[in-house]
């Protein structure tokens, strides 16, 4: 089921504060959608805009090209996993994944061996097949994630909407779960839009990533394009780990202000003036050249330890210090205490808050 | 068995002080303010001799009373559920302007003398109360019968399911009921399978406290009942009766017989809320 989002406007309860502010999206038939942002971004106010448990003010929402007005034409064409599972506690596994057959009106429902067939064949397909009979209560943090998704999909929706699912999981549970859902998604050829705060969750499973700040999508990118061009210093920031360098666009070069920091060339379209580098740990690099003037080098190194296969090292600026890091397998490791200066030509460079090409 | 006492006795290996000082207070406490006035309501009727006794079980307008007293304090109850559950809904969740004095009103029937509210309905429905009147005009004879007795009962027994109802309903996860309508349950079905449902065992706790304190009830009832032997006399009004005549065996018989069926009526509720709630069970 495809979604298309049309400047959307919603308004907190009572106010005039914007939950929402002109929102646009448009995710095609069979995408992987990660909805990423800080808390109060309003990614799950989107999601429910989308489920249609909340109402708008403004704009206009198609789901497979047409406007859904009331929810019982939603109703079991979408399927939404809501945050802390929302799992009937009174019911057995079962019946909770049952729940949206069983409440069809008879003429519609399947026969009962169907819908127990069906359970079973869900909670297989969850890798739980001995669950059926236990209360929500008995099951850990993942099974009940799981179960909540079987039942979300026990109707057959074409769109599958997830709050922060994997929020209250252990990390293993988490990774594992990750690529089992993604594997999911594409065998039953589901139109997925998942909700998270984790930036690593979504660069691993989504085929697009859009990225909320306050109400609104600041960029909606595939992974690697958001990585390689965030647009903004804030999607920079909020995919990783970075630094940020203010300097000077003069001749063809960037001066930082700070000393320590080797001025690099920019390319030719970007204008005179102050700017902005930002730099990933990775892409920060130790200048040790012989032709360094000792007056220059004033940046010492202290070494952090080794993680995650980088060596990982803190530079000391005149006025505050910056991580940064290098391959564990590089040869002749940087010899730390020495004095050096810093290259980030690597940095991508902002001015007024986006990003200059 | 003998080690499971012995190490509760010692304190369980628990690391707070004074174990042993609050286990005697409370055994204390228990033993005199409960076990002894109910082992000696056990006791005493049996005192005047087992025919006294006897003969007093074979007393029809006794077991009139006690059906009176049960099947009224039972039917109270049963109404005080649908009615106390709207009430706790509209508390929860209705975000009416006054509710938090609506909220302090529901205690007052546990806060008033019985006998104040007892004069109470019995001028509110009497021939010649307010309501009492107009209904007497349409037919409908509320005060002096049995239809009195379940009013009265059900004025003194509505907070009970109302204040048992509402922390659970509170506590109920609101995207439960959002997740039941995006599976297609229509409202009633969300109502009866979602809200309702895991309600029951609360619900059935509130019915069991209405009806314990339905049987037990003396003051607000006596004013309104009419107290017809046969019709509308209550078994603790009986009590009374009997303990003015002199007769102590009568009196503590029907005090034993309402002991142990209320004791009953517990017990079988406590057993179903148990087979209902199951899955409240953690693992």
């Amino acid at each position: 089921m495809s979604v298309r989002v049309e400047h959307l406007v919603r308004n907190a309860p009572g106010s005039a504060r914007r939950l929402l502010n002109d929102v646009s999206l448009d995710v095609p038939r069979g995408a992987f959608v990660a909805l990423v942002g800080p808390s109060g971004a309003g990614k799950t106010t989107l999601l429910r805009a989308i489920a249609g448990l909340d109402n708008f003010e403004q704009g206009a929402l198609l789901l497979d090209g047409q406007p859904m007005g009331s929810m019982r034409d939603r109703a079991r064409k979408i399927g939404f996993v809501f945050q802390n599972y929302a799992l009937f506690p009174h019911m057995t596994v079962a019946k909770n994944i049952a729940f949206g057959l069983d409440v069809l009106p008879r003429s519609e429902r399947p026969s009962r061996s169907a819908i127990a067939a069906r359970v079973q064949e869900l909670l297989e397909l969850m890798q739980l097949p001995d669950a059926g009979a236990s209360y929500p209560a008995r099951l850990s943090g993942g099974q009940r994630q799981r179960v909540a998704l079987a039942r979300a999909l026990a109707t057959g929706p074409g769109l599958l909407l997830l709050d922060e699912p994997f929020g209250a999981l252990d990390p293993i549970v988490r990774r594992s779960i990750r690529s089992w859902l993604k594997d999911l998604h594409e065998r039953l050829g589901l139109t997925t839009i998942l909700v998270t705060h984790d930036q690593d969750e979504a660069v691993e499973i989504a085929d697009r990533i859009v990225v909320m700040q306050e109400g609104q999508i600041v960029q909606d990118a595939p992974p690697e394009d958001l990585n390689r061009n965030p647009q903004t210093p804030f999607v920079m920031e909020f995919l990783g780990e970075s630094s940020s360098f203010s300097g000077t666009v003069r001749d063809g070069l960037m001066v930082p202000d700070e000393a320590g920091i080797l001025p690099f060339s920019v390319p030719d379209t970007v204008p005179p003036g102050p700017i902005t580098a930002m730099a990933r740990p990775y892409e920060i690099q130790v200048y040790t050249g012989a032709d360094l003037l000792a007056a220059q080098a004033t940046v010492s190194l202290v070494a952090e330890g080794v993680r995650n296969g980088y060596r990982h090292y803190r530079a000391q600026l005149l006025e505050r210090s910056i991580p940064f890091c290098v391959p564990d397998y590089t040869e002749g490791r940087v010899k730390y205490q020495d004095s050096v200066m810093l290259n980030i030509s690597r940095a991508r460079l902002f001015r007024d808050g986006v990003l200059c090409v | 068995m003998k080690q499971a006492v012995l190490s509760f006795l010692r304190g369980g290996g628990s690391a707070l002080p004074g174990y042993r000082l609050a286990l005697a207070a409370t055994l204390v406490w228990t033993g005199f303010f409960i076990l002894l006035p109910l082992s000696a309501l056990i006791i005493r009727p049996w005192q005047d001799g087992v025919g006294a006794m006897v003969a007093a079980l074979h007393d029809a307008r006794m077991f009139a009373a006690l059906w009176t007293s049960f099947s009224c304090a039972f039917l109270a109850a049963l109404l005080n559920i649908p009615l106390g559950l709207l009430l706790a809904w509209t508390l929860v969740r209705g975000d009416l302007p006054g509710r938090r004095v609506a909220d302090a009103v529901i205690d007052l029937p546990l806060a008033l003398p019985t006998a104040v509210s007892g004069i109470t309905l019995a001028t509110l429905y009497g021939p010649q109360g307010w309501l009492g009147a107009p209904l007497a005009k349409l037919g409908l004879v509320l005060a002096y019968s049995r239809t009195g007795i379940v009013l009265a009962l059900m004025f003194v027994g509505l907070p009970f399911v109302v204040r048992t109802v509402e922390p659970v309903l509170k506590n109920l996860p609101r995207d439960m009921e959002e997740a039941a309508v995006l599976l297609g349950a229509r409202p009633w079905q969300v109502v009866t399978r979602v809200i309702i449902a895991p309600l029951l065992p609360a619900l059935l706790t509130g019915f069991g406290l209405a009806l314990a304190r339905g049987v037990g009830e003396y003051g607000s009832v006596i004013f309104i009942a009419g107290n017809q032997p046969f019709k509308s006399e209550i078994a603790p009004l009986l009590i009374v009766v009997r303990l003015q005549e002199f007769d102590y065996a009568g009196a503590t018989a029907i005090a034993l017989i309402l002991l142990l069926m209320s004791l009953l009526a517990l017990v079988l509720v406590s057993l179903v809320r148990w087979r209902l709630s199951v899955w409240g069970e953690q693992a």
